[in-house]
């Protein structure tokens, strides 16, 4: 409702003063009244309905090619979220693109992340206020944000082609594509203190029962095995998510199933196994003592100083690393979230969010210059220059430097040897937002594993109908 | 000037303010109760009948959810009555300090909501919280305040009674000094002492400003979202959400019109609560 609430508020003022034009007869006084109730009714429905429509008018003026004539100076607006990370590349990116179109300012403004986030982004694009460019999660997120009416099509666009095509189903709806990728991909699995390895003469266990066997020898050391950061609830996913390779490798099939309701997270034993681990990592006490009051800031300071271990996380945590514990980097390395067999070992991969156009851009010609260069050797320079790489690049033909943190380095043979799946929130659209919920009830002891996957199973149920998918 | 004019041109000045009512009240209720009805992605909307409403009912945590509103709403209006009252009653009395005193007990209702919220969590962080510090420097073992979930809804309650009961305070304030002389006059006379005025004085002739304190806490403790929202974002798990938080994450995730049956049933259950609530403290008052 806030909204209508935005939109409504506007109007009054102006349609005050029509009550004295038309009152010259006074037995029609209060048909009047009635009269102009009904009117400022109308206007306000009609006026919110036809709030979105106004910027179509505007997009023919850019047509021509940029570098003809003596082109006008334009400004676009970029949206990102606000961490320090999206405000360096922010710079560096459009920096670079400045330079290359003098004729293009580009302001930059931030939106806060995760589901706060979600929530601006989706008020912005009810209310017509949407940015030109903006970043936006890829995957099951993106088609939340029903892409066909408030996205650029991009599907023709000769810079898709430089996208990899693995990329390309994340940003897909109905065969049409509607973004580019912001930033490089990511893995999903467990970050260990090195040093805490070569101390207690551990190696990277290929298995379940080896991180067990581990975490064991950890907690025996005194030192903390699994870092919990329960208080930014969202971190919790993490076990549960990462383990999608494992599911992949036994169910093939699983994300089909899932999208259209023939296999659920408690019934098909092979999901299932996520919740459980998790649940193990918490009833066998390896977690901090405080984990429910700790943030995955504190988490990332516990793990660069090898206070704890492990740390079960998404690569994206890299520049954080980087920036507050440069001297520490060499110490941290990953693998991916081990399966109960050693030969189906790979990596939960997550694609980069998307960059996309607004269909309510005034400059959709500037917009695409924009996103193409985000596609080149030059953007992605721009890019790695303020915020290195998470992992490899979305983008044909750019390699990772050799200066990547060693993070990378580790992820780096999943890749060549093809053991890597894109998490299940890029191949479903369906993802239940009370996830983090239940992962942290399982990892703190609240609910076991089978009732919160079945919980789970309830959430993703209504989800599925309110996105009104086939079978629900 | 005819007789239908001189009868009807006063409800002229009330026009403009209905207007902004009609449009930013009653407009976008009647149409919540409308979308309540539907699949609703604000750009388009399918009639789906009262399907929303049942999955409503059915949500996971919303038997947490509606006991939790319950307990905090009863749990803050107790507290801020009892303190409000005890509070009132001392700021009235003949103490020096009490203009300072009576700004710094409403001071931390003019801070905002969300500041309290996110230094409070701070406060009660387990092991590094200002709270259990102190409690450990006199040999107590805190608790962790909002992460057991048995007490984490009460540390909620705490911090909004903390918050909330300036406001209780100056309401009684007002009502303990508008009771005229003559009252503790009589006392005197009958030889009554400090107990006797509090308990057949004050309390009963206080009574409207109690009522007033006791629905505004009470629908205000129902309704509660802010606070909770900064503090435990009703974590751990489901543990501390409440109808509102339900609602917001429904909101959040694009369940728009999911959030609005919500909402409904939000106001119905508000008023069907409050309301009778109301007419019976309203019988209960005593006129001065």
């Amino acid at each position: 409702m806030d909204e209508f609430i935005l939109i409504t508020t506007e109007i009054p003022g102006s349609d005050e003063g029509t009550i004295t034009m038309n009152s010259q007869g006074e037995t029609n006084l209060k048909k009047n009244f009635l009269m102009l109730t009904v009117c400022t009714v109308l206007a306000v429905s009609i006026l919110s309905g036809c709030g979105k429509s106004n910027n179509d008018s505007s997009n023919s003026a850019t047509n021509g090619n940029a570098t003809e004539k003596p082109v006008e100076k334009v400004t676009i607006s970029l949206l990102t979220d606000n961490t320090q990370d999206f405000a360096n590349v922010a710079k560096a990116v459009i920096d670079a693109f400045q330079v290359k179109y003098p004729h293009i300012t580009v302001e930059h403004e931030t939106r806060p992340p995760g589901a706060e986030g979600d929530n601006f982004v989706k008020t912005r694009l009810s209310t017509g206020d949407m940015n030109d460019v903006f970043f936006y999660n890829s995957g099951s997120l993106m088609h939340a944000l029903n892409p066909e009416e408030n996205f650029l099509d991009l599907t023709n666009e000769p810079f898709m082609d430089n996208v990899i095509d693995s990329y390309k189903p994340t940003v897909e709806l109905n065969g049409k594509l509607y973004g580019v990728p912001a930033g490089s991909t990511m893995g999903g699995g467990w970050f260990y203190n090195k040093k805490v390895y070569e101390e207690l003469g551990l190696s990277v266990p290929q298995t379940w029962a080896e991180l067990i066997a581990n975490n064991d020898k950890i907690k025996e050391a005194g030192i903390i095995p699994v870092i919990g950061t329960y208080k930014d609830s969202w971190t919790t996913q993490l076990i549960v998510l990462a383990d999608y390779y494992n599911v992949h490798a036994l169910n093939p099939t699983f994300a089909e199933d899932y999208t259209a309701n023939k296999a659920k997270y408690a019934t098909t034993p092979a999901a299932l196994r996520g919740f459980e681990k998790l649940q193990e990592i918490g009833e066998k006490g390896y977690q901090n003592e405080d984990f429910l009051a700790t943030t995955y800031d504190t988490g990332l300071k516990m793990l660069a100083e090898g206070q704890g271990a492990h740390y079960p996380m998404l690569t994206f945590a890299i520049p954080v690393l980087e920036q507050n514990f440069a001297d520490l980097m060499d110490n941290i390395g990953f693998f991916a979230q081990p399966g109960d067999s050693p030969d189906q070992n790979g990596l939960t991969v997550w694609m980069p969010s998307g960059a996309y156009i607004s269909k309510q851009s005034d400059h959709i010609e500037e917009a695409k210059l924009f996103l193409e260069f985000l596609t080149t050797a030059e953007g992605v320079a721009a890019w790695s220059s303020a915020s290195k790489p998470v992992g490899p690049w979305a983008v044909k033909g750019v390699e990772v430097e050799d200066d990547v943190a060693q993070v990378v380095k580790d992820m780096l043979p999943y890749f060549e040897e093809n053991r890597t799946v894109a998490a299940l929130e890029f191949v479903s659209p369906i993802k239940g937002p009370n996830l983090p919920q239940f992962t942290v009830e399982v990892g703190a002891g609240i609910n076991d594993a089978l009732n919160a996957a079945k919980g789970y199973d309830k959430d993703v149920e209504k989800q599925a109908q309110q996105l009104g998918l086939e079978g629900w | 000037m005819s007789k239908v004019l001189k009868q009807t041109y006063s409800y002229l000045f009330l026009v403009p303010a209905a207007i902004i009512y009609l449009i930013i009240f009653i407009v976008p209720t009647i149409m919540s109760f409308f979308f309540s009805l539907t699949r609703w992605t604000l750009s388009d909307w399918e009639f789906i009948g009262l399907q929303n409403y049942q999955t409503f009912f059915e949500e996971t945590a919303l038997r947490i959810g509606f006991k939790n509103t319950l307990i905090f709403a009863l749990v803050t209006c107790v507290m801020k009555v009892v303190f409000g009252l005890l509070l009132g009653v001392f700021l009235t009395s003949k103490i020096r300090t009490k203009n300072y005193l009576r700004s710094a007990v409403f001071f931390p209702t003019l801070v905002s909501t969300i500041a309290v919220g996110i230094a409070f969590s701070q406060m009660m962080h387990p092991s590094q919280g200002l709270i259990n510090k102190a409690l450990g420097f006199i040999g107590i073992a805190g608790p962790d305040w909002l992460g057991d979930t048995s007490i984490a809804l009460l540390s909620v309650a705490f911090v909004d009674v903390w918050k909330g009961v300036g406001f209780a305070t100056v309401l009684f304030i007002a009502g303990i000094l508008s009771i005229p002389d003559e009252y503790y006059e009589a006392l005197q006379i009958d030889g009554g002492n400090s107990w006797n005025k509090f308990w057949s004085i004050i309390i009963p002739l206080s009574r409207p400003a109690m009522n007033s304190v006791i629905i505004l806490s009470f629908i205000g403790g129902l309704r509660q979202f802010d606070l909770i929202w900064a503090m435990t974002k009703g974590g751990p798990g489901f543990a501390t959400d409440v109808i509102a938080s339900i609602i917001y994450k429904q909101y959040v995730s694009g369940y728009f019109g999911l959030s609005t049956a919500g909402n409904v049933i939000l106001f119905l259950f508000v008023t069907l609560l409050a309301f009778p609530l109301q007419m019976y403290l309203n019988r209960k008052e005593v006129s001065l």
